[in-house]
């Protein structure tokens, strides 16, 4: 979560992130009312906006933080802050802090029309969410309407770390990778992944990424260090034991 | 979704209902489904499902029956002689929604839900609820249903409504306290539909409004739709004439919806609703979400919202915890700016005064909700002719109010 658990601790945060081998950094901006977040992610919200922290003061520190590392950034809002800045300058804002994507998870399939258009008039990634739900026809729209990669909820729920990956979640993974090759884009599966062996698995399972957010925003909770997300990211990458 | 799915239930002109239905239910720019998209087919066979009930015989006459043996529908329209006097003006008519089964018009439409999610093989009903009414009346439905009802409720709201936790309690639903966010309304909204996107395979979110993605708002205005169809038909008969006004009280919107519809086409009806002006116009102190609000998107809709200018959703306040909502139903924001309904908002001391008037004049008790649509309806008929007719939906009685009142006149209960 930017701004979590204030402005500067986050950016020290990101740059851990960086430094222990995380491909995309995920910078999720605080809302007052997540629906697709589950306790870990509204606490950390929560945090962010009683820190000060806004859509635009995360920009802000956006810009200076991805001159600081090497992957990607890309944030994670809901449709109504973009909607009130406007969907062409939301975008055209983000690009020019050198932002690469967004994901929005209050945004699907039949709604996304006006914001891929501007998002693609940005050079911005817009990646779709696909769900358990979604079923074949569904899964194979989403994945020819996304940018960047294809974002696989990989269960039912809101965001939140979970013990073990169900096998339900393998079984999803597998219907839904052929949707994104043909897309050409890679699959990401996230939601309740936390540890090594979950990374281990969506990727034997045959996703090209993993999006582990919650078990990374617990050790921030914890006020642990840096360097401890660092190493929790080199563990997630199979960098160290 | 095919076009299958977007046609009009076959069966509404039959019943005159309105012929509004639009397609991914957008009201102009309004409505639409903003939601995870985990909740998408289950939206789309909520939809289907719903539109297919709807021109069944078989259902709609489950339907009116239970409406009628169960609820105690159709509702009366009373003439209420001594406010029509003491407000020196108008006359002025109550559809007494405060007196079908459960105390208030969500009957109409958590019978319509309820029976839809048998119909569709749904084993546990979830639903939110602010005031307490909606909760009860999911739960009644639930007991009548034979379904298991699991209630979300702000923790600020279980305070202040605990007679109605109790009832939903005793009819075998689970509340369950909601401590995120402002603890009201809609967080419990925010709580419902995160266990749906973690249950929707076995389970219906009974909204309690004309709020949320479609098919809701349009679903939850037919269901609710009884309102103004019997209404319609009682004034013709007792007046033989339309009204000239007809309002509401609106806090997600459905009683005004539900009484609107069946005069939208009627030009020369007068349409009002009446927000929770609370104590101030200043962000926090009110619910007046259409009438000091702007667009945006929230629970999976584009409407109004009360909400600062980087789009986070504000705090609101009203004696009236069902109108204690920073959003509205999308229809209303569209009626709004078509023109064609008028939005005003009634403070929390108007809203008391007409409380204790229609008590003192009429016996009767009624919602706090409701005594806003009557706090308007004072003043309209005060500045209106005597050969001018007033309708008012009494959404529902207040005796869930009585602590609130009681306080508010230094009187410990
Ligand atoms: C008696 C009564 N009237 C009105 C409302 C407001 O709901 P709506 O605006 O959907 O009619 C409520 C909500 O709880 C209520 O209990």
């Amino acid at each position: 979560m930017g701004g979590d658990p204030t402005p500067k601790r986050s950016a020290a945060y990101v740059r851990a992130l960086a430094s222990g081998g995380a491909s995309v950094i995920e910078l999720g901006v605080p809302f007052s009312d997540p629906i697709a977040d589950g306790p870990t992610i509204q606490a950390a919200g929560l945090r962010s906006r009683a820190g000060g922290t806004t859509l635009q003061s995360l920009l802000r520190s956006a810009k200076q933080i991805h001159r600081q590392i090497d992957p990607p950034l890309v944030l994670m809002l809901y449709v109504n802050l973009i909607e009130q800045r406007g969907v062409q300058p939301f975008f055209d804002a983000v690009a020019a802090v050198g932002i690469a994507g967004v994901i929005v998870p209050d945004l699907p399939l039949e709604e996304s029309g006006p914001f891929s258009e501007a998002a693609q008039a940005a050079g911005i990634d817009l990646p779709l969410l696909a769900a358990p739900s979604s079923g074949p026809r569904r899964l194979a729209a989403i994945a020819r309407s996304s940018s960047g990669f294809v974002y696989l909820v990989s269960r039912y729920g809101t965001t939140g770390a979970r013990k073990g990956l169900s096998p339900q979640t393998r079984e999803l993974i597998g219907q839904a990778r052929e949707h994104a090759a043909s897309a050409r884009l890679p699959l990401a599966p996230g939601f309740g992944i936390a540890t090594p062996a979950d990374v281990r698995a969506v990727w034997a399972a045959g996703a090209q990424a993993a999006v582990v957010g919650s078990a990374l925003v617990r050790t921030v909770a914890s006020g642990a260090p840096p360097t401890a997300l660092r190493t929790q990211v080199e563990r997630l990458m199979g960098r160290r034991r | 979704m095919t076009d299958r799915h977007r046609r009009r239930p076959p069966s509404a002109k039959r019943q005159g209902l309105p012929l509004r239905y639009p397609p991914r239910g957008r009201f102009g720019p309004f409505g639409g489904q903003y939601v995870p998209e985990t909740l998408m087919p289950a939206l789309e066979q909520l939809e289907r499902g719903f539109l297919q009930a709807w021109a069944d015989r078989t259902f709609r006459d489950e339907f009116d029956r239970l409406a009628r043996q169960y609820g105690g529908r159709p509702s009366p329209l009373y003439p209420a002689a001594r406010l029509t006097q003491h407000a020196g003006g108008a006359q002025i008519l109550l559809k007494r929604e405060d007196l079908v089964h459960g105390g208030a018009h969500k009957f109409n439409n958590v019978l319509g839900q309820g029976l839809l999610a048998k119909r569709l093989g749904k084993q546990r009903i979830i639903a939110e609820t602010g005031a307490g009414q909606h909760g009860t009346a999911t739960a009644m439905i639930g007991a009548l249903l034979g379904l298991p009802v699991e209630v979300y409720m702000g923790a600020v709201d279980v305070e202040r409504q605990s007679h109605n936790v109790y009832r939903m309690q005793l009819m075998g639903a689970k509340v369950i306290p909601v401590t995120t966010g402002t603890q009201t309304l809609k967080d419990a909204i925010n709580e419902a539909l995160r266990d749906w996107v973690a249950s929707v395979e076995t389970t219906h979110y009974l909204l309690g409004s004309v709020v949320g993605p479609h098919p809701y708002p349009v679903m939850v205005r037919t269901f609710a739709s009884s309102i103004g169809i019997e209404l319609r038909e009682q004034v013709l008969a007792l007046q033989g004439a339309l009204p000239d006004l007809v309002i509401a009280c609106v806090g997600a919107g459905s009683n005004a919806l539900g009484t609107f519809s069946a005069f939208i086409d009627d030009s020369r009806v007068g349409l009002l609703g009446v927000e929770a002006g609370g104590t101030g116009r200043s962000a926090g102190r009110n619910s007046a979400t259409l009438s000091l609000g702007s667009p945006g998107v929230l629970h999976g809709a584009r409407t109004y919202l009360l909400q600062d200018h980087e789009g986070q959703i504000q705090p609101t306040h009203s004696i009236a915890a069902g109108l204690d909502y920073p959003g509205v139903g999308p229809e209303h924001a569209y009626l709004k700016e078509q023109g064609r309904a008028q939005y005003r908002s009634v403070d929390d001391a108007a809203a008391l005064r007409a409380f204790h008037l229609l008590a003192r004049l009429e016996g009767i008790l009624p919602a706090l909700e409701s005594a806003h649509a009557l706090a308007a309806a004072l003043e309209e008929a005060a500045r209106r002719p005597a050969d001018d007719v007033i309708v008012v939906t009494l959404s529902g009685r207040g005796d869930k109010d009585l602590i609130t009142v009681a306080a508010r006149s230094g009187v410990s209960l």
